[in-house]
């Protein structure tokens, strides 16, 4: 049976040639699209057309030759409070997911892989983190530490590792006892050796997927705290901020919503494509 | 037959390479049931340059007692020496430079080895764990070691998957001779294999036991094969060993009764005198169950403190469980 799991989990890696599959192209697809959002984000001041912060008399203006987006309640250029804005948003998404992921792989490694008492503390302690709402246990911990970037950030991974441990110790838990872990520890290897070698590059594919989900998820809540008004303070811009301001002037002004709306939903699709693509790429079955 | 006390079960080999004495495993029941006994007091010797044959039904604890020996597999009673060291009670960096000595080739060679490795990486791995080649010899040991099992040193940067079963298990038999080790466990080397490639196997083993002086625990079922390769024959039931003798005693007069239906249950190539055993009533099987009952020769040996054996023949021991009542 373990043969079959096996095949199943690495079967296509027996394929040399890259082939166009539904798959290929849909992580083609996901790739393509962060690369876009990637490139707009890190070059933003360049290719930004107005001063994000720059405030003009025409306030609400819809869209023109000059301000293709409008300009908000202040009179600043929606597009280029997009671009930049993204760059805060992105900055905490993509942050605060590494730091989960580095917990989630360091937790569900030793949860898995040793078991016993030390994989029932840590997964009963992560159980209660994983009890809350992500939303209100954000709010609650931004609410204690106060708005700031790097607050943010550290609240978001708390509330994610959880989750990424829980991915990571399930496929730890099958693999370690797998024919070739066993070769590996009656060689003499020491368990770090064995662990790092041995077990974690049989664990990537199913971790890779989620983390992209996780991707995805973490767009919203970013967004939604800074909608809530537990973002970093203005003026800098981020979407979840913008949205927020731009709501009072929904019916006057529609494109400043449509804008930042917009730029979240493609966010998330990016991160949707990119996990669904990887995971018929990488053969790790549903998620 | 007369028993004997627990110190001479077996023959004493002027200087055993491997010392097994009393080796209990037991697995704790789920819910409230008794632990299992997995493998419960066995004993035995393996001698520089020999192979100890360990046959049995599926279940009867041949592979547990092998992953005990070699301290995969916790045991909860007994004791292992290895050129003279105690392994169960060793601290694990001990442990770890110890398994040097001591390697292990698996049953399945599909499984045994890490998918995403080259066979030069798999191979190169025990020898960096023990530091046992300076790193400007490494590819020339690796070379080395496929050549010693046959394979072209060529393919060293194919993957498993590129490999037939047999070639992998060569693989897998070379990755546990580049420490130089004295003893290998081989539980069911051979019965992944289709018949041809474990005749090959086989005797690749048995060449290599020649030359580099291997000795071998060789688990198996399948009854041919282990008197083509093993010096002794341990019979092993419901973690027991219920006979222990050399090769031919054991397989051209079998004292206890188990060994014989194990024998008995091995189809004979004629098919007509394989029809007319099939014909034959089933023999009476009632003995095998239950926990093995007491002396069948009234020895009480609880209260004179001797082990459960007698000896019929010089080097030749058997089990007084598991007889039928008379």
């Amino acid at each position: 049976m373990q043969e079959e799991v096996q095949k199943q989990a690495f079967g296509s890696r027996a394929v040399k040639a890259p082939r166009i599959t539904q798959g290929g192209l849909l992580l083609g697809i996901g790739l393509a699209m962060l690369a876009a959002m990637l490139i707009v984000t890190i070059f933003a001041p360049f290719i930004a057309p107005f001063d994000p912060s720059a405030t003009s008399p025409d306030s609400l203006a819809g869209a023109s030759a000059r301000h293709w987006l409008g300009t908000d309640s202040i009179g600043r250029d929606v597009l280029s409070r997009l671009i930049v804005g993204g760059r805060t948003t992105l900055l905490i998404t993509i942050t605060a997911v590494l730091i989960a992921l580095v917990g989630g792989l360091v937790l569900g490694l030793l949860s898995g892989y040793l078991g016993g008492l030390v994989d029932d503390v840590i997964m009963r302690v992560l159980d209660v983190v994983f009890a809350f709402p992500v939303l209100l246990l954000a709010i609650a911990v931004v609410a204690a530490l106060g708005p700031t970037v790097p607050n943010l950030i550290l609240t978001i991974a708390i509330v994610y590792t959880p989750a990424m441990a829980r991915v990571v110790r399930a496929p730890v838990l099958s693999v370690k006892q797998w024919d070739h872990v066993e070769a590996a520890r009656s060689i003499g290897m020491s368990e770090f050796r064995l662990v790092l070698h041995h077990i974690l590059p049989l664990v990537v594919s199913p971790i890779l997927v989620a983390t992209s989900l996780t991707l995805s998820q973490t767009i919203f809540t970013v967004t939604a705290l800074s909608f809530l008004g537990l973002g970093p303070p203005p003026p800098d811009p981020n979407w979840g901020g913008m949205l927020s301001e731009a709501r009072q002037f929904m019916e006057l002004a529609p494109l400043t919503v449509i804008g930042p709306a917009a730029a979240i939903v493609f966010a998330t699709l990016t991160f949707i494509v990119l996990a669904n693509g990887l995971r018929d790429v990488l053969d790790v079955g549903s998620v | 037959m007369t028993a004997l006390d627990p110190a001479a079960i077996v023959e004493e080999l002027p200087r055993p390479l491997l010392q097994v004495r009393d080796l209990s495993v037991r697995f704790p029941a789920r819910g409230e049931g008794k632990a299992l006994k997995a493998v419960d007091r066995v004993s035995f010797d393996i001698g520089p340059g020999q192979t100890l044959g360990l046959v049995g039904q599926s279940g009867s604890g041949k592979s547990t007692t092998g992953r005990a020996i070699l301290q995969l597999q916790k045991a909860h009673s007994g004791s292992v020496r290895l050129l003279g060291e105690e392994l169960t009670t060793m601290s694990a960096t001990r442990l770890r430079q110890m398994r040097r000595h001591m390697q292990f080739v698996l049953q399945n060679p599909y499984s045994s080895l890490h998918p995403r490795m080259t066979i030069g990486q798999i191979l190169r791995e025990p020898l960096l764990v023990h530091r046992s080649v300076p790193p400007a010899r490494l590819q020339e040991r690796v070379a080395e070691l496929l050549d010693l099992v046959s394979l072209d040193p060529g393919m060293m940067q194919r993957y498993p998957h590129e490999f037939s079963g047999g070639q992998r298990q060569r693989v897998v038999i070379a990755r546990a001779l580049a420490v130089n080790p004295d003893f290998i466990v081989c539980d069911e080397p051979v019965s992944a294999l289709d018949v041809r490639t474990q005749a090959q196997i086989v005797t690749l083993l048995q060449s290599l036991q020649e030359r580099l002086g291997l000795s071998y625990l060789f688990i198996a079922h399948d009854l041919a094969i282990v008197r083509e390769v093993a010096h002794r024959v341990a019979v092993m039931f419901r973690g027991r060993i219920v006979e222990m003798g050399s090769a031919a005693q054991v397989y051209d007069s079998p004292a206890h009764p188990y060994t014989r239906v194990l024998l008995d249950a091995v189809p004979v190539p004629d098919p007509v005198r394989q029809r007319e055993r099939l014909r034959r009533a089933p023999p009476d099987l009632h003995f095998l169950e239950g926990d093995g009952g007491g002396c069948v020769h009234g020895t009480d040996h609880a209260s004179s403190n001797t082990a459960e054996w007698h000896e019929v023949a010089a080097g030749h021991g058997v089990s007084c469980r598991y007889w039928p009542s008379r």
